[in-house]
């Protein structure tokens, strides 16, 4: 076959892969556009109950209004970064216990009930006692946020850490590397996949742990603008508090994965 | 005086269920500069006898010295060269090159000239700043075989190396690993199955009998396949005897009732 076929062939095969991608953003475009069309029209006309569902443009006034008079910002602001805090500590405290199992063998064998224990049961069970002990504000919030996550996080990286192709430790240990060195050199390294993996799932853990938090302190936030919108039986507010719960966590979930392309490109 | 020398090691394995005797009372020396086999069947305990010699598994009784000094524990003068490449695929190939000096705290920039010298030697400077998932199996293990000289070690071993390969890959490798040890003047200690490897790489062969691992028989490689690269030993026409030889040997040892 000469080039130039070649070529054209190529050619075709790119826009067709160019064609197919606009399809399906097509199709992802007007699946939005239809839902919020027909949530609207299903609200004006009463078709469901407007106190209960709301419809788009009630939200979006809402959210003019809420916008102008700064308490919007503020409440996102907060949970915003209650979440990122959660996060971050909950995944780094994770890490570090299992690089605390994976150093002991006798620890990891000695804790090993009371993580099956610790996992299965449901965190945010602990909110009350949380909220008593270190008082009902941030500190409380995030601790939720972080507890959430953390021995998930344990188990997961540890099973990771536990899991490295032990012949990788052996090219260490054939130059004489110390237990440290093969840490650093190859069960972190090697484990980067999975601990990216948890960053993800803990995204989602960390704003169910601080929206939880912020119902029980009720005082600022999302978690708290949900639960107000409840007892004044303002769903618009509920809802719009969802939509923004939504947007953040998408972006993080976009950053995680902004992170995962910079980490590991092998 | 010998290079090294190993003074009745015995090898104990223990599991719930048994304690198993890998190695028994196997003594043996090599001098500078030689190239050793071990070969045998499987359960013949050559793997471990080469991780102890290494010093990277203690015997249960028995020491391994090299230059009369007892051997504690893996450093700088062994080079451990494994099955598969296992080269870092997180890292480019010249991190994986240096990852030995790196770990020996030695990385200086002499130390790093030379190891680009010789992966330069081995026809790989272009790849230097590639990973390793973008290179082929034969390229790999050069690289790896990089990273195993890069420390300059005394003895080199050499665990079953080109097994995981294609033949042509292997046949070029051999000869590869053969010139660049005798360039270098290394001391080296192959383990393998594979007879045919035994007699075109080899100065000595020493065939071990299974369970428990002990010394079968020795045979000297004729000086004329010796000094031939291990691709042209293959074609001389008194490697076939040699083969046969040893085949029989091996073949009475897997047949005898153990």
């Amino acid at each position: 076959m000469n080039n130039l076929l070649l070529e054209k062939q190529h050619e075709q095969y790119v826009k067709k892969l160019k064609r197919e991608k606009k399809e399906i953003v097509t199709w992802q475009i007007f699946i939005l556009f239809a839902f919020l069309s027909l949530w609207e029209l299903a609200g004006r006309y009463t078709w469901v109950d407007p106190l209960l569902f709301s419809y788009p443009t009630k939200i979006a006034s809402l959210f003019l209004t809420k916008l102008q008079d700064g308490s919007l910002v503020l409440h996102t602001t907060v949970t915003l970064l209650e979440t990122i805090a959660g996060f971050i500590l909950g995944t780094l405290l994770g890490t570090l216990f299992a690089a605390i199992l994976w150093w002991s063998r006798k620890a990891s064998r000695i804790s090993d009930p009371y993580l099956v224990v610790l996992n299965s049961m449901p965190k945010v069970a602990l909110g009350p006692i949380i909220i008593v002990a270190l008082g009902p504000g941030y500190v409380s919030i995030i601790t939720m946020g972080a507890s959430i996550s953390i021995i998930i996080t344990t188990l997961v990286i540890f099973h990771s850490f536990h899991t490295v192709e032990p012949n990788y430790i052996k090219v260490i240990r054939s130059f004489g590397g110390n237990k440290k060195q093969i840490f650093r050199e190859v069960i972190l390294p090697a484990s980067f996949p999975a601990i990216i993996s948890t960053l993800k799932v803990n995204v989602g853990l960390s704003w169910v742990g601080v929206i939880v938090g912020e119902f029980l302190v009720s005082k600022q936030g999302l978690g708290y603008m949900i639960i107000y919108g409840f007892q004044v039986f303002n769903f618009t507010l509920v809802l719009l508090s969802l939509l923004m719960i939504a947007i953040f966590s998408s972006i993080m979930y976009l950053g995680v994965e902004w992170l995962e392309r910079k980490l590991i490109k092998h | 005086m010998s290079f090294l020398q190993l003074n009745a090691i015995s090898h104990v394995y223990l599991t719930k269920s048994a304690a198993k005797e890998a190695i028994s009372d196997l003594s043996f020396s090599i001098s500078e500069g030689e190239f050793v086999s071990l070969l045998g069947p499987s359960g013949c305990g050559k793997s471990t006898l080469l991780s102890i010699i290494s010093g990277l598994l203690r015997p249960t009784e028995g020491s391994v010295s090299l230059q009369n000094e007892i051997i504690q524990s893996p450093g700088e003068r062994m080079g451990y060269m494994l099955q598969q490449d296992y080269l870092f695929p997180w890292k480019t190939i010249e991190e994986n090159c240096y990852i030995g000096l790196k770990l020996l705290n030695k990385l200086t920039p002499e130390r790093k000239e030379d190891t680009l010298a010789l992966l330069e030697s081995m026809g790989l400077s272009d790849v230097r700043d590639a990973y390793p998932d973008q290179l082929s199996g034969g390229m790999r293990q050069r690289v790896a075989l990089v990273r195993t000289l890069a420390t300059n070690p005394d003895l080199l071993l050499l665990d079953e190396p080109f097994s995981a390969l294609d033949y042509q890959t292997k046949l070029k490798l051999e000869d590869l690993v053969f010139k660049t040890l005798k360039a270098h003047q290394k001391t080296a200690i192959l383990v393998t199955h594979d007879i045919g490897e035994a007699i075109a790489m080899s100065d000595r062969i020493i065939l071990l009998s299974p369970r428990p691992g002990k010394i079968a028989k020795i045979f000297q490689v004729p000086s004329q396949l010796q000094t031939l690269l291990p691709f042209e030993a293959r074609n001389d026409s008194t490697f076939s005897a040699n083969f046969q030889s040893i085949w029989k040997e091996l073949d009475s040892l897997e047949q005898s009732p153990t």
